[in-house]
């Protein structure tokens, strides 16, 4: 694309979301998508990232918060089940670790580069409300 | 079709801005989305009221301002609506920021631009300052001289603005108060025959299409930008004039009218010539009859298309010619008139020795009378006699105090 010509373009600087035509796109799973180079699907901003959510799937009770909350999609559900983070998508903003209701929270914010499973293997314990 | 048809009889007396609501409504418009202002407020009361009539089907979009009414009809027409709206002066200058979107996202909205003086100070009297201001925007800008043409001009607007190969925005010029308030008998066509002729609205790429969903509005930076404006800089300089001189030929024998890209009048052998757009042109070719009474050979051009500006055209009118007054209606500021530089541009290498000068005219409403434009053609008599032009470059006509003139 870097070396089209002006004429190569197709007019309106609008750009296709997919390849192709689509039929119950709501119904096909992203990975199944025929998402275009143009998508913001096919980049990844994995880069804007200075701290990532972990998830301990052990204290989590698939109640979607994260899935509804998150800003970018980046929760990965399948069956109203939580099955983990699109770390290609996720900028790190903390959204699904702030509205997690469990006790412990069963995702949590860790710099980039910790190590997930020494991290989920020194989960913090249950916390007990002040009265 | 569940809207009603309008019985209108072949001769209807109305005033530009029904006339042009009129030829909105025949070509039924999805979407208006509009803030009136003077003097193109009865446009879109217009439509407003065949809608509720339900003599259209479509929407109005009452919005807060100008801005947004085009913002509207962009996101209307980037839906996949035929869209259009009408507006004047500060309303036009307040659009001005999305008149680009408009033409970059290629989105075919027609826009009728009530002619209007810019402030300050304010006025709401006709000149074409906004036409002016608008003229790099990349629309294309057609030229209306009464009434009658404002309808017709719509109907060629929607025509040439949806044509797949084309799908620019095009505004429709008519003067304020002078065209848009002064009723005349209009020719009209069926409800049939001006549907028929713009057809149907095929949109294309339309955000809609769940089928085939697409992002309109993209930011390109650097990569592709110069791309988007070459190819459409392109379009308006090689396809436009060619599917509007198509149109123009079609809507002749729909209705008799003949309209040209350039408007010539008693050229064939005209020693001096004016060039000049709206209603000043038909006063021009009156002046231009009684002054070849009196034996000097005047001629008339009128510019009918602004955008794309049609130099090939000028330049051929005026190949014989040997004085020529460019008529702006804009206060230049700090420049000769846009008409000016571009009859000099067409004419810079073409074969002629044609002595060009500028005039400007009609600034907030000012008249430009018959006596004006004697003591103009007498002038430019006076240039060919001399063989050299004998005045300023730049004159201003009919301004109170010493005379104004530059260059």
């Amino acid at each position: 694309m870097a070396n089209t010509g002006w004429n190569e373009f197709e007019i309106g600087a609008m750009l296709r979301s997919f390849d192709g035509g689509i039929d119950d796109i709501a119904g096909t799973l992203q990975e199944d998508r025929n998402y275009s180079q143009n998508n913001s699907f096919s980049a990844s901003v994995a880069d804007w990232r200075i701290e990532k959510p972990v998830f301990n799937k052990d204290y989590c009770i698939d109640c979607q918060f994260c899935w509804i909350y998150c800003p970018d999609i980046s929760i990965i559900s399948r069956d109203k089940k939580m099955v983990g983070v699109d770390m290609d998508h996720c900028k790190g903003c903390g959204i699904c670790v702030e509205v997690c209701p469990t006790n412990p929270k069963s995702l949590l914010m860790f710099p980039e580069h910790a190590d997930e499973e020494t991290e989920i293997a020194r989960w913090p314990e249950k916390e007990t409300k002040e009265k | 079709m569940a809207f009603d048809k309008m019985e209108l009889r072949d001769i209807e007396v109305w005033d530009g801005n029904f006339a042009a609501a009129q030829a909105m409504r025949q070509c039924q418009i999805d979407v208006v989305a509009a803030y009136p202002i003077t003097p193109s407020t009865p446009i879109v009361e217009g439509y407003a009221k065949f809608l509720a009539d339900n003599y259209v089907e479509g929407e109005f979009v009452m919005v807060e301002s100008e801005h947004a009414a085009m913002s509207g009809c962009i996101g209307a027409a980037a839906a996949g609506g035929r869209v259009a709206t009408a507006t004047s002066s500060q309303g036009f200058a307040l659009m001005v920021e999305t008149l680009y979107q408009a033409s970059g996202m290629r989105l075919p909205i027609v826009l009728n631009v009530v002619n209007r003086a810019l402030a300050a100070p304010l006025n709401v009297n006709g000149d074409h300052s906004d036409m002016y201001l608008g003229r790099d925007s990349g629309w294309i800008q057609l030229d209306a001289y009464c009434p009658q043409d404002a309808y017709d001009l719509n109907f060629i607007a929607f025509k040439v603005a949806e044509d797949h190969e084309v799908r620019l925005p095009c505004m429709v010029h008519q003067d304020g108060f002078m065209t848009s308030h002064t009723a005349q008998g209009v020719k009209t066509l069926t409800d049939d025959q001006g549907y028929n002729f713009v057809g149907d609205f095929k949109p294309m790429n339309d955000m809609l299409d769940f089928e085939h969903p697409v992002t309109h509005g993209v930011q390109t930076e650097e990569d592709w930008h110069f791309e988007h404006k070459a190819r459409q800089h392109n379009d308006l300089m090689t396809k436009v004039l060619p599917k509007i001189q198509t149109a123009f030929d079609e809507f002749e024998k729909l209705s008799g009218r003949k309209y040209n890209i350039v408007e010539e009048y008693d050229m064939a052998d005209a020693d001096v010539a004016v060039v000049c757009m709206g209603t000043s042109v038909e006063t021009a070719r009156e002046v231009a009859t009684e002054m070849r009474a009196k034996g000097i050979k005047a001629g008339v051009v009128g510019i009918r298309v602004i955008r794309p500006f049609p130099f090939e055209q000028i330049k051929d009118a005026l190949k014989d010619v040997k004085a020529i007054g460019a008529l702006d209606r804009s206060s230049p500021n700090g420049a000769p008139g846009m008409l000016f530089n571009e009859i000099a541009g067409a004419l810079f290498n073409a074969d002629t020795n044609a002595l060009l000068s500028g005039y400007v005219y009609g600034l907030g409403g000012r008249d430009l009378t018959k006596a004006h434009l004697t003591d103009l053609f007498t002038e430019l008599q006076a240039n060919v006699d001399a063989g050299k032009v004998t005045t300023p470059l730049q004159q201003f006509i009919g301004v109170r105090g010493p005379k104004l003139s530059f260059l």
